[in-house]
């Protein structure tokens, strides 16, 4: 309610002729520019220290998380881990809760992905679904950058997606009002849409990219992401210095395999999000390889780009911890502890150009704590607290 | 003698392609079977049959189309195929009480001879009536979008061995046009699945993958968000799978299927999908060999309709100029050969096809080269006529 009451007073200040015929566009927008210029990430508790929340998951997010630790604790990194564990086998929504009350709690959460049993009734949601629904983490960001020692069959793909994260086809409604038939809702809203292009369009911005393309099926589903496509033109406006281009979805994909290097920024709803982010992530090497971050309003929650549980190879210490790794370097960009991050992103990607030490997703033969391994002896060597002592 | 004997039956088709039971060549298991097969698959509507020639309804389409039909059909004159083409146009018309519909002449046509090829046609904007694709698939009920995706030895792209069908079910699921706006600002589209549809794409595609010689089926959803439509139809496709326990069946999330895909495309073999994930794979694995341009496509209705297209765009900018590049029409053509039991002309024209570019020498200029369109079809001729 403050934020609005601001924005009010805000409005009026800046257009005192308007006043209160300012469209609900302009209001909107300028309540997000309002709540931008208060993000920022949770202050450092006692002792200079942050508390991060960790979600070990299913599958390799244990073993994967444990790495994370590891390092972090090998390199004095000054976060504690709350760990908070969630089963994904009860049919109660009470794990997941505490989980997300940690989350309010701490702000920033390290996770792997929890598991949904489809075979499970339907009123068992997705529990990764309603966390991010629940803490209105509304964008997805992923950067899918080919890596110098990766073997792959495009080169020098720099692709940044950003993925509506909370509605669309992913809103979980559904019923069966006709035995037989199964209607399941996909929702678009404006001030979602706009959310997401506006980040988009500031991220663009920040990081000095130049082209922003909208993904979209508009010529089928023509209400739908007619209104996203509308809302992403009108944010366009405001960024003249970045060009702004739509693209049917299938045709996306198509470009994606044939010449996947003329894309530089792209914004979508969810479930185009889901298979154009993970088609990139399989153009430059793989689900080992590409972290991927939630942001909200308030919250952030870092995780591997596509999200995968990786059942079969659990327990075995053949995953790539690259992903889980990249991640919590993020995570740590985020915390603004920039030195630790650049740190440990320099021994992950030197690790990388050592074939040698490749996981077998990426062609090689080497083990997970082989790799771990690696990238904490170059840490030592390379880290400032070891030419001081 | 009665034409309808099975073992005449075989006898004939054998015939045409110029083998025989006690002669001195070995004819192939494989080929035999295929021929049980293409037998088995007939419908039981009797086609129209003039000395032995089928008819088949041609709809040039907008654009290239008219170019790219004329090639088509020079070539299947060259190899003597036994079809006679009967051309017709569509174009939405308004029937009484407002309906949108195809011109009668093109519907009575294509439920005549059940079979049908078509080129590229025109979507227009704004023309009050939906686009004529839509029309088509209403009119005939095209359920099933098969699209089989084979690289081309001649034709580069950094994928090789791609040999995958993507099975798409083309009537429903997010396709349905059910949108509303709730209230200003929201919007909510509606995803439909149905038993019925689920059950009849999934049972089309294990007779599809038993029919072409397919080891496995995998069905792709998204069943852990899409929990009850996703689910059902998961359910259809497992109730099939058990039908036809020849063929392997197993499903896969829509992530790791596109994450999969792009970096070993060889591990797939038939994927069966409801309509919009069946829309955006079947685009991607086009891409994986080459685009639209070389990506044949068949349409198969209820009633034993099917209409086999080439789904690239009419291309107005060269219409008219001879630069188009008939490969797609051609492949979909081969397909609707092999559909209707016609494996040996099939296999002939698609051989010529493929080694016309693999010698790299004729290429239209969307394949790398700079021939014209009526001199590609002459050197696919000249292979035919040297195949025969």
């Amino acid at each position: 309610m403050a934020a609005h009451t601001a924005v009010m007073s805000m409005s009026k200040i800046l257009n005192p002729f308007w006043g209160g015929r300012l469209g609900h566009t302009v209001k909107v927008r300028l309540v997000i520019m309002y709540e931008m210029l208060i993000l920022q990430p949770p202050p450092a508790k006692y002792g200079g220290r942050h508390t991060v929340t960790l979600i070990p998951g299913d599958g390799i997010g244990p073993e994967l998380l444990n790495h994370v630790r590891e390092v972090f604790r090998f390199s004095c990194v000054p976060v504690d881990f709350e760990v908070v564990h969630v089963n994904s086998a009860l049919e109660s929504e009470d794990d997941i809760n505490d989980a997300i009350t940690a989350i309010r709690r701490n702000g920033v959460a390290l996770k792997g992905n929890i598991e949904t049993k489809h075979t499970m009734a339907p009123s068992v949601k997705s529990r990764n679904n309603l966390l991010r629904t629940s803490l209105d983490l509304y964008a997805n960001v992923m950067h899918c950058q080919s890596l110098p020692g990766v073997q792959t069959r495009h080169k020098n793909i720099d692709i940044m997606i950003i993925r509506e994260n909370t509605e669309g086809e992913y809103s979980s409604l559904e019923h069966e009002s006709v035995t037989g038939v199964v209607e399941s809702l996909k929702i678009i809203t404006r001030n979602n849409s706009l959310r997401i292009a506006d980040y988009a369009f500031r991220l663009a911005r920040e990081k000095g990219r130049k082209r922003v393309t909208a993904v979209h099926k508009a010529n089928i589903m023509k209400l739908g992401d007619g209104l996203f496509l509308q809302c992403c033109r009108e944010v366009a406006s405001d960024y003249p210095d970045i060009t702004f281009d739509s693209m049917i979805v299938d045709n996306t994909t198509m470009q994606l395999v044939s010449n996947p290097q003329q894309f530089d920024v792209m914004v979508m709803p969810n479930l185009y999000g889901n298979v154009v982010s993970n088609v990139c992530a399989g153009l430059v090497g793989g689900p080992g390889l590409v972290p991927g971050a939630n942001y909200g309003r308030d919250y952030a929650v870092f995780e591997t780009a596509t999200r995968n549980t990786g059942k079969s190879i659990a327990q075995r210490n053949i995953a790539n911890p690259t992903a889980m790794l990249l991640a919590s370097c993020m995570m740590l960009d985020h915390l603004k502890l920039y030195g630790y991050a650049s740190m440990i992103r320099n021994a992950i990607l030197t690790t990388m150009n050592e074939t040698r030490l490749h996981t077998a997703d990426i062609g090689g033969q080497g083990t997970t704590s082989d790799v771990v391994q690696s990238i904490m002896r170059i840490i030592q060597s390379k880290g400032p607290l070891i030419s001081e002592l | 003698v009665n034409e309808n004997v099975p073992h005449l039956q075989i006898l004939n088709l054998l015939k045409q392609w110029g083998l025989s039971l006690n002669g001195k060549d070995k004819i192939k298991a494989q080929e035999v079977s295929r021929v049980v097969g293409a037998l088995k698959k007939e419908p039981p509507q009797p086609r129209t049959f003039m000395r032995g020639i089928q008819t088949v309804t041609l709809i040039p389409g907008d654009g290239i189309g008219p170019e790219i039909s004329t090639a088509v059909m020079k070539i299947f004159e060259v190899a003597k195929a036994p079809i006679q083409w009967e051309e017709r146009n569509v174009t939405a018309i308004q029937g009484p009480g407002g309906k949108w519909m195809i011109p009668p002449d093109a519907k009575e046509s294509m439920d005549r001879n059940k079979i049908g090829l078509k080129g590229p046609l025109k979507t227009p904007i704004a023309a009050g009536h939906p686009s004529m694709n839509l029309l088509l698939r209403k009119t005939f009920d095209l359920y099933a979008n098969v699209r089989p995706c084979v690289s081309i030895e001649g034709y580069k792209t950094p994928y090789t061995d791609v040999n995958l069908v993507t099975i798409r079910e083309n009537t429903e699921g997010e396709y349905s046009g059910i949108e509303h706006v709730i209230v200003d600002g929201v919007v909510q589209s509606i995803k439909l699945i149905t038993e019925q549809a689920s059950q009849r794409i999934a049972e089309y595609a294990f007779e599809y993958a038993k029919n072409n010689q397919r080891a496995s089926v995998t069905a792709v959803h998204k069943a852990n968000i899409m929990r009850m439509s996703d689910g059902l139809f998961l359910r259809k496709c497992r109730e099939a799978a058990e039908k036809h326990k020849d063929v392997k069946f197993n499903e896969m999330y829509l992530d790791t299927v596109c994450l999969n895909m792009v970096q070993d495309p060889t591990q797939f073999d038939v994927l069966l999908m409801p309509n919009l994930y069946g829309d955006i794979l079947s685009d991607l694995c086009a891409g994986l060999i080459g685009g639209l341009g070389v990506t044949p496509s068949g349409n198969i209705g209820a009633n034993g309709v099917a209409i086999f297209e080439s789904v690239h765009g009419t291309a107005p900018d060269i219409a008219g100029k001879d630069m188009a590049n008939p490969t797609a029409l051609l492949l979909s053509a081969v397909m609707m050969l092999r559909h209707m039991g016609l494996h040996g002309h099939g296999q002939k024209i698609e051989t010529a096809c493929f080694d016309v570019i693999r010698d790299k020498k004729v290429l239209t200029k969307d394949l790398g080269g700079n021939s014209k369109c009526s001199e590609f079809t002459e050197a696919i001729c000249e292979r035919v006529r040297d195949l025969v």
